[in-house]
């Protein structure tokens, strides 16, 4: 037994009754699994990443007029690789659910196989992500041109360092299930991976609509 | 290959900043080695350096906000002996100097002397009063603590090698960009700060996850200690500000380390939004320090009036509506900075509004000690003394909450008074009720009544002499951070200031001696029930102090103050009268995964700030190594045999019954 | 070390955000959900850049049609990818998510109203000298 699965027995007989679900959901009288416990607790460490994000999306909202005579996004922004980058992202959070399913049904065609598809969708969408910024970057329109390029590229450059440790996580949740099976705590850190990874691709839908989309347009 | 490091960047062209730096590296080494002699290290590295459990880290959670209020102190000392004698003359600390002192002074005392503190209290309390085992994630509790610790050592290494920011502790743009602050101070504090707020924001996840998810059966939320609804909305508040804090702090470093212009005079920058991120951060960060104090309180006034806390559903609600308004007030901190009157008028109206639900708090306390039968041991009277200091500090608050007061008042010492005047009040205060009150929890004995008494007068008294003084000198116009002056005015006041440090200072002594004299006395202060108080909430009813599995059973909970009913039923003899089954206990290994990661953190921060390139990524590296070993163990868990958990929980259960016994002979 | 599947919590009282939730061999079931969130989430995406590029929509109301969308698509993901529901059993789930999207809300909305009135109420730029 676990530590957080000990009953409670006071030696007078008194046990915790069964009670209905809706009756025990605000209540919690008992300590959760591990896997929910696990799962919530990342959660909240998500939330606390958007929030970071909203702080360097704030920034860029502010700062995305000051180009200081230099270039603007309607100069720079080529809608066609975002479109593709995009594409790529939405298939690797359907291929990463794939994954998620086979982990869950222990069905290793499902899992490797929705893994490797996540993991060259991702490597695809960040190789047009390096070739745009090595190519803003070749042409004077780097981070220090101006503030609203620093913006940009801190922006769009977070969620790329977050999808490259993504990815390294993700090679190592293939390592580890080979490893060790479908094991609980291996299963756990594999729901994790997949709330991280589809977390990503939400932020990617606010980048690609405030970044790309209105400063192509404005 | 040492980057900007050579041996230049020791002062040994400074006296005071040399001698300082060889005192505290003379008694690091002392203490280093009188450990090893001893042959401390082997029990050091496995019970405390490797340790996961809630109870031990948070201990060392409190020793490092110990030490560091020595450090964060002896820096108040020397900006108040320098302002006493610098009418009209230089002093003896240049402005260079100096400036870099009441920098180091806010930094350390925020992040290193206060939030270790509070962070330690909710640690070792929290789960105790929960009724579970440890909280949601322990080797990420270490984790968390050992990267605070390494933010510490590296601001203190700015002493001995280099410099510190002399940008005051938020490091304001452009002051603090690369043109007007080329030297490593500003980098010290941002890969401190920086290091530390990621251990902190694991610290949030950690405990918002253990306070929602893990009770004891039968203790639904509104059954939980008002400790812990003050400890949840404190980690709701870092979950949701400290990702801001990072944020803002990258920005900067970014433009100081590869040319951004977020925050630069030029190329399009706009140092308003450094300072409109920092205080989105900055504002919640202080309701994230005062929270835990405030549930400090209401165990500590509760208990010693005999009575439940009066209030307990305004309790949680105020508490809560603390937590949402603390996000809607920031610009509170800039009135004078040019958003025009609508918008200040916004926020300050919101500023004011946040002081209500504080009321209502300070009503319930005077309402539960209204028809109690008080008794005055140390943490009342530091609950005391806060009720009056922090009702006065939240009153200069609402002053200066008022925008067009605050145009006068901005920056003035008036404000410097009135930060301290609820941070002493408020966190200090309750910290120090905190600490006083589960000492005897956390070590097995209580602390010296005499010489705790004392300690809280001098800190009581030497507070209002160091600090009324500056609301006057505000008044009278003088700015904050004045290295010297020249109006005659100010002077006696800034002289009874520095009389107030002093009595302070004996306040510190006395606590210090307290602490000696508490040891060395042990056995007499020794607490051998478990309950010194006569408590009301669940970590009571275990022994002092806790065995590592903190409960032999998960208690069941029937209501709020529930170990209260349960030991008053045990008084009358209706306690349990069956000695249970006991079941084998398994608890979390200890893991050096914390150590190790602070460890490779301290070298790629100290790498970071000489730009030693090839030091950074050897130490990422070792970093990510650590995390991937850990992440590869098999064996998490270790087993506490059923006859081990049976033989201490009988010897509690035996010290307590012999305790009772006693207790009726008397009578 | 529990080796035991630990997918059905204790009680059936929570639900782990992000977790599955079809049976363990209902495999068809789980495709197909996500294949309905793949299909809405490019709809949305197809439709958000063509109204972004197009000449057929009133100009002025882009901006919002964009943010509608995006919200719309961040939706799908949460509901099909993310498997947050309103159900009595993901009310932590959704409290917390609430209480993210509040400060989220607050941290936007308020630096941009806070630096617009700012740079409204700065004087007249000087070109800088440096």
């Amino acid at each position: 037994m676990t530590a957080f699965q000990a009953g409670a027995d006071y030696g007078d007989g008194r046990r915790e009754e069964a009670r209905g679900p809706a009756a025990i959901a605000l209540d919690h009288t008992d300590p959760a699994s591990k896997r929910i416990i696990v799962g919530y607790g990342f959660w909240i460490f998500l939330l606390s990443d958007i929030i970071m994000f909203s702080a360097f999306f704030a920034t860029y909202a502010v700062l995305s007029g000051e180009t200081a005579g230099g270039p603007s996004g309607k100069d720079l922004f080529d809608l066609h690789n975002v479109a593709i980058e995009t594409v790529c992202l939405l298939l690797s959070s359907f291929t990463c659910g794939l994954a998620a399913i086979g982990a869950r049904a222990h069905n290793g065609l499902m899992y490797y196989g929705g893994m490797a598809a996540t993991c060259v969708l991702g490597l695809g969408f960040l190789a047009i992500e390096i070739h745009e910024f090595v190519g803003l970057i070749a042409q004077g329109a780097g981070p220090s041109r101006s503030a609203f390029l620093s913006a940009f590229f801190t922006l769009v450059g977070c969620h790329g360092v977050h999808v490259t440790l993504g990815t390294l996580w993700l090679l190592t949740m293939i390592a580890q299930v080979f490893a060790k099976g479908y094991r609980a705590d291996i299963l756990r850190r594999v729901l994790c991976f997949a709330l991280f990874w589809h977390t990503l691709d939400i932020i990617w839908v606010a980048i690609f609509t405030v970044v790309y989309l209105f400063g192509a347009g404005a | 290959m040492f980057g900007k490091l050579s041996w230049g960047a020791i002062p040994f062209d400074q006296p005071i900043p040399l001698f300082a730096g060889a005192f505290v590296v003379a008694v690091m080494l002392g203490v280093i080695a009188f450990i090893t002699i001893k042959g401390w290290i082997p029990y050091l590295w496995s019970e405390w350096i490797t340790s996961v459990d809630h109870k031990r880290i948070g201990i060392m959670y409190v020793t490092l906000a110990a030490v560091m209020l020595l450090r964060g102190f002896i820096d108040a000392i020397m900006m108040r002996s320098q302002q006493a004698i610098a009418f009209q003359s230089q002093g003896y600390l240049p402005p260079e100097h100096y400036n870099q002192i009441f920098s180091a002074h806010g930094t350390i005392m925020i992040f290193f002397v206060a939030m270790p503190f509070v962070i330690g209290l909710m640690n070792f309390v929290m789960p105790l009063q929960l009724g579970i085992r440890d909280v949601a994630f322990p080797t990420l509790n270490s984790v968390s603590f050992w990267l605070t610790a390494t933010g510490a050592l590296l601001i203190n290494i700015s002493l001995v090698v280099g410099e510190f920011a002399r940008t005051g502790w938020l490091p304001f743009p452009p002051l603090s960009e690369l043109t007007y602050s080329p030297g490593v101070g500003v980098d010290y504090y941002l890969w401190g700060v920086q290091i530390s707020g990621v251990g902190t924001l694991m610290t949030g996840v950690n405990f918002v996850t253990t306070i929602l998810k893990i009770h004891a059966p039968g203790m639904t939320y509104m059954r939980m200690p008002v400790f812990c609804w003050t400890a949840l909305a404190t980690n709701l508040l870092i979950v949701a500000a400290f990702p801001v804090l990072t944020a803002t702090l990258a920005m900067l470093t970014l433009d100081r380390y590869l040319g951004f212009h977020f925050f630069t005079n030029e190329a399009g920058g706009n140092m308003m939004m450094f300072m409109n991120l920092i205080w989105i951060w900055g504002h919640p960060e202080v309701y994230i320090l005062v929270l835990p104090a405030f549930g400090v309180f209401s165990e500590v006034v509760a208990t010693f009036s005999r009575k439940p806390l009066f209030g307990y559903r305004s309790m949680v609600l105020a508490t809560l509506a603390i937590c949402l308004i603390a996000f809607m007030v920031w610009l509170h901190h800039f009135f004078t900075m040019g958003a025009g009157p609508n918008v200040n008028a916004v926020f300050g109206i919101a500023s004011m509004v946040i002081a209500v639900p504080t009321g209502v708090k300070i009503y319930n306390w005077l309402f539960t000690m209204y028809g109690g039968r008080i008794v005055y041991a140390t943490p009342m009277l530091w609950s005391i003394g806060f009720m009056v200091t922090f009702i006065i500090g939240g009153l200069t608050g609402v002053l200066v909450a008022v925008p067009p007061a605050d145009f006068v008042l901005h920056n003035s010492l008036f404000l410097v008074a009135h930060f301290h005047n609820v941070i002493i009040g408020g966190v200090l205060f309750g910290m120090f009720a905190g600490y006083t009150y589960w000492f005897p929890k956390a070590f097995g004995f209580r602390l010296h009544e005499g010489l705790g008494k004392a300690a809280f007068w001098c800190w009581f008294v030497g507070f209002y002499l160091a600090f009324v003084p500056l609301y006057v000198v505000g008044l009278m116009g003088m700015t904050r951070r004045m290295q010297h002056y020249d109006v005659p005015e100010w002077h006696p006041w800034l002289l009874v200031a520095a009389a107030g440090a002093a009595v302070i200072l004996a306040g510190i002594g006395f606590q210090i001696a307290q602490l000696v004299v508490s040891i060395r006395d042990r056995e007499q202060l020794r607490d051998v029930t478990g309950d010194p108080w006569m408590g009301r909430t669940l970590e009571w009813s275990t022994s002092s102090p806790p065995p590592a599995f903190n409960f032999a059973f998960l208690p069941h909970v029937e209501s709020i103050d529930d170990y209260w009913r349960t030991a008053r039923l045990a008084e009358r003899g209706l306690g349990p009268t069956v000695e249970p089954v006991y079941k084998p206990i398994e608890m979390p290994r200890n893991s050096p995964t914390g150590f190790i990661c602070a460890f490779f953190a301290t070298f790629a921060g100290f790498g970071m700030i000489w730009q030693i390139w090839w030091l950074v990524i050897v130490a990422m590296i070792g970093a990510f190594a650590t995390f991937v070993v850990f992440a590869w163990r098999d064996r998490t868990e270790y087993e506490i045999p059923a006859e081990e958990v049976a033989r201490i929980d009988r010897a509690n259960r035996r010290a307590r019954g012999e305790a009772l016994v006693r207790a009726e002979a008397l009578s | 070390m529990s080796s035991t599947d630990d997918y059905q919590p204790l009680h059936g009282a929570d639900h782990a955000p992000g977790d599955e939730t079809m049976g363990r061999h209902e495999i068809a079931e789980g495709v197909v959900g996500y294949l309905i969130g793949l299909g809405l989430a490019i709809l949305l995406t197809a439709v958000s850049f063509f109204i972004a590029g197009t000449s057929l929509v009133w100009h002025p109301s882009i901006p919002i049609a964009l943010v509608v969308l995006a919200i719309a698509q961040i939706g799908v993901h949460l509901v099909f990818f993310l498997h947050i529901t309103t159900g009595p059993d993901n009310v932590n789930n959704i409290l917390a998510l609430a209480f993210g999207v509040l400060i989220v809300f607050l941290l936007i909305v308020g630096s941009l109203w806070i630096m617009y009135n700012l740079n409204q109420n700065m004087g007249p730029m000087q070109m800088p000298m440096g």
